[in-house]
C-alpha cells in the first residue's frame, strides 16, 4: 500500500515568486526573511522523499466558472499546464507544466465517489496559483506527478466546513488504501483571514490577527472540534471576505487527523495576510 | 438584476488581454459591444447556441461603463473579479506599490459587515 509520507498545509501567497526572485531596489525588505522561512519549510517536504503529490487548492475563476461550478473536483490527466494570463499579469507568475498521475487520480475518483463524495472530474485542467504556489515554494523543480483536487471556497453556495474536514479524512484513507508503493505527500493550501476587493484589503497585516492567531493554534494542534464549533459559512465573512479559503486548511486538518499536532509550524506576519506553514509526518520518524 | 451577468462581464474581460485594454480605453463602448455580442454567449458553445435572455439593467450597465467599482461592490459583483480586473486597469497609473489597492479599500470604507450578498 501507498505511504502518506507527509501532510502539508500552507497559505498560497501569489507574491512570493516575485518577491523571492526580485533584486536590487525591486526586492522588498521582507523578502530575505520570507525566503529563509520557505526554504526551511521546503526541507520538510524534501526529507519526506515523496514520489507523488496530491495537491488541494481552489480555482480562482480560471477554468471553473458560474455556468458549471463543481464543489469538489479531481483532475485526471497525464499533464497539467499551469498559471494563467491574469496571474502572469498581476503576480509575475511563470507558465508551468506538471506531470499528472492518472492512476492515483482514478483511484481517488472511484473510491471517493463510492465513499459518498460525488466528485466532479476534469481530463483537461489548467491549474492556477493555488496549486502552483506550493509547487514553487515546496518543490520548485516541479518534477513529481501530481493529482490536483479543487474545492469551491469562492462561489456561494459553498459546501459546509464539516464537508471539507470529511473530504480530508476520506482523501487520507483513500491514499492509504491505494495499492501502489509510492510515497505520497498530501499538500493543501488555503487562507487565514483575508480580504479581497473589500474595505479591509491590503492592510499592514491580515484583516483579523486574532482569527489568525486562533486558526494557527487550531491547525497546529489538530483541534478539529474547536474549529468546527467556531467556524461556519456565515462566521467566515467576519475575519475577511475571502476567508472561506480557511476551509482548505480544515480539509488538511481532516487529512492530518483529529488531535494530531503538526510536526512543523511556522508563520510570517506579512502585509495583507499572514503566512502559515504546517507539516505532519503521519508515519513518524520513518517518513523523515 | 443579474449579479451573474456582471460577473460574466468581469470574468470574460479579465481573462482576455485585448479586452482588458479595450475596456480601459473605452469603457462605455466596450460594455455596449459586450452586451450585444458577448452577454449571451454560452461559453464553450458555438455561436448558434447562444442564450437569449441575458441583459444588464441600467444601473449595472452604468456601473460598468464608468469603471465604478464601489457601485459594483454594492451591487454584489464578486469582489475578487472586480478587484483583479481593476488592478489590471489602474495599477499602472500609480507610482507606489499597492497604492491603487489601498485607495480602492479606502473608497469602500463606507461598507461594513454584512457586505452585499455575492451569491449568484
Amino acid at each position: 500500500m501507498a505511504t502518506v509520507a507527509a501532510v502539508i498545509a500552507s497559505t498560497h501567497h501569489p507574491f512570493y515568486y516575485r518577491a523571492s526572485t526580485s533584486t536590487g531596489d525591486a526586492r522588498p525588505p521582507f523578502a530575505d526573511e520570507w525566503v529563509a522561512k520557505i526554504e526551511a519549510f521546503r526541507e520538510t517536504l524534501t526529507r519526506a522523499r515523496p514520489d507523488v503529490l496530491v495537491m488541494v487548492g481552489s480555482d480562482h475563476f480560471h477554468q471553473l466558472w458560474l455556468d458549471n461550478m463543481p464543489q469538489f473536483l479531481v483532475g485526471k490527466a497525464p499533464f497539467y499546464d499551469a498559471n494563467w494570463y491574469n496571474e502572469e499579469r498581476e503576480f509575475g507568475l511563470p507558465r508551468m507544466f506538471l506531470p499528472g498521475h492518472e492512476d492515483l487520480s482514478a483511484h481517488l475518483l472511484r473510491k471517493g465517489i463510492d465513499a459518498g463524495f460525488d466528485l466532479a472530474f476534469s481530463n483537461e485542467l489548467r491549474i492556477d496559483h493555488s496549486v502552483t504556489c506550493p509547487i514553487i515554494t515546496l518543490r520548485p523543480q516541479a518534477d513529481l506527478p501530481i493529482v490536483p483536487i479543487y474545492t469551491n471556497i469562492f462561489a456561494p453556495p459553498l459546501p459546509q466546513p464539516r464537508r471539507f474536514v470529511e473530504l480530508g479524512r476520506t482523501i487520507r484513507e483513500l491514499v492509504e488504501s491505494w495499492p501502489g508503493n509510492e510515497r505520497v505527500a498530501i499538500i493543501g493550501t488555503g487562507h487565514l483571514s483575508l480580504e479581497l476587493g473589500g474595505p479591509r484589503q491590503f492592510g499592514p497585516h491580515g484583516p483579523d490577527p486574532e482569527f489568525d492567531r486562533k486558526a494557527v493554534e487550531w491547525i497546529a494542534s489538530g483541534d478539529i472540534k474547536s474549529t468546527l464549533d467556531e467556524v461556519t459559512l456565515d462566521s467566515l465573512w467576519e475575519p475577511g471576505n475571502a476567508t472561506h479559503g480557511f476551509m482548505d486548511f480544515m480539509l488538511m486538518m481532516g487529512v492530518a487527523g483529529d488531535g494530531v499536532p503538526a510536526d512543523y509550524v511556522d508563520s510570517l506576519d506579512l502585509f495583507h495576510t499572514m503566512e502559515a506553514y504546517f507539516t505532519w509526518y503521519p508515519n513518524g520518524m520513518d517518513a523523515r | 438584476m443579474s449579479k451573474y451577468l456582471l460577473d460574466k462581464f468581469l470574468y470574460t474581460v479579465d481573462r482576455d488581454p485585448e479586452l482588458v485594454e479595450r475596456y480601459r480605453s473605452d469603457p462605455r463602448g466596450t460594455v455596449e459591444w459586450w452586451e450585444v455580442e458577448r452577454a449571451n454567449s454560452l461559453l464553450n458553445c458555438y455561436s448558434g447556441e447562444r442564450s437569449t435572455w441575458l441583459k444588464f439593467d441600467d444601473t449595472e450597465r452604468e456601473a460598468l461603463a464608468t469603471h465604478d467599482y464601489v457601485k459594483l461592490f454594492e451591487l454584489g459583483a464578486h469582489p475578487f473579479l472586480t478587484l483583479t480586473l481593476c488592478i489590471a486597469l489602474f495599477e499602472r497609473d500609480y507610482d507606489e506599490p499597492l497604492a491603487f489597492q489601498r485607495e480602492y479599500a479606502a473608497r469602500l470604507s463606507g461598507f461594513s459587515l454584512p457586505y452585499p450578498d455575492i451569491a449568484t
